[in-house]
């Protein structure tokens, strides 16, 4: 069986990636694709700690399917923002969003 | 130390696609590329579902993720065209992003992994029992009064504001 932490250390490399492309891409779509790459690393986590450390208690799965359903949420809420947002300004570009700057 | 067999194998393809994918959503330029690298990610992700013996979960990722939020990002990137291939991807701070993102990796190695490592970690290398929770439980356990049914309707109400949410947003007002 592959050790526990084989499977944290691939889900801890997809959630900095996730972050760096949060934190540096332009793109609101990117952004947003970076933030499902979080979300699915953050899956890995409960679905390995709860297949190693409580695989007779449903915490571990459940809890996944409810990330499953706030990604899901997310994901249509986030892109009808998008495309809202290119809409009004012709663009998607995370920084031509200013309005509420000061 | 890891004996040479299937399911090692097959972590370290699934782990390959992982991993590459999310290097290659973060680095592309074109972004319909982008999104098919995710796919190539969150499929590295259902594998480590089925090896993880969480059957329905790879399958709510295939079908969740790649099915409908995957082909969603596609159709937004087709819907703002003209902006898939901008010749700036990154903004000013990036090297600051690349450092945050480094340190986080640091961070979660010392923290969450260091004490699992190894034979003398907190818990062993083997799951504490083969007995597992089939699909069957789960079920149970989302609609048992005792267990997970309120948590269940807030999801499914949590979706449906959503669903209608992004549909008032999205209309085109005129």
């Amino acid at each position: 069986m592959i050790p526990l932490w084989m499977y944290l250390l691939v889900a801890a490399g997809m959630f900095s990636i996730g972050v760096y492309g949060v934190l540096a891409r332009r793109n609101a779509v990117a952004i947003l694709m970076s933030v499902e790459l979080m979300l699915s690393a953050v899956n890995i986590n409960l679905i390995a700690f709860w297949r190693y450390m409580a695989p007779e208690n449903m915490a571990g799965q459940a809890f996944a399917a409810f990330v499953f359903v706030v990604a899901a949420a997310e994901a249509a809420v986030g892109l009808a923002i998008i495309i809202s947002v290119y809409r009004s300004r012709r663009s998607v570009v995370v920084e031509d969003v200013n309005l509420l700057k000061g | 130390m890891l004996e040479l067999n299937a399911q090692t194998i097959a972590f370290f393809i699934f782990a390959l696609f992982a991993l590459g994918g999310a290097l290659g959503v973060v680095t592309s330029r074109n972004l319909i590329h982008g999104a098919l690298y995710l796919i190539v990610s969150l499929f590295g992700g259902a594998g480590f579902f089925v090896l993880l013996s969480a059957p329905f979960m790879a399958v709510v990722q295939v079908l969740v993720y790649i099915g409908a939020i995957a082909i969603l990002i596609i159709f937004a990137v087709m819907l703002t065209r003209g902006m898939t291939q901008m010749s700036e991807i990154l903004n000013r701070q990036w090297w600051m992003s690349a450092i945050v993102g480094v340190l986080l990796f640091v961070m979660l190695g010392l923290g969450v992994i260091l004490p699992v490592w190894g034979e003398n970690g907190i818990n062993p290398n083997r799951p504490v029992s083969d007995n597992v929770a089939t699909t069957e439980d789960l079920g149970v356990a989302l609609v048992d009064g005792n267990q997970y049914v309120l948590p269940f309707q807030v999801a499914s109400l949590l979706l449906t504001g959503a669903m209608i949410g992004a549909i008032v947003l999205a209309r085109d007002t005129e």
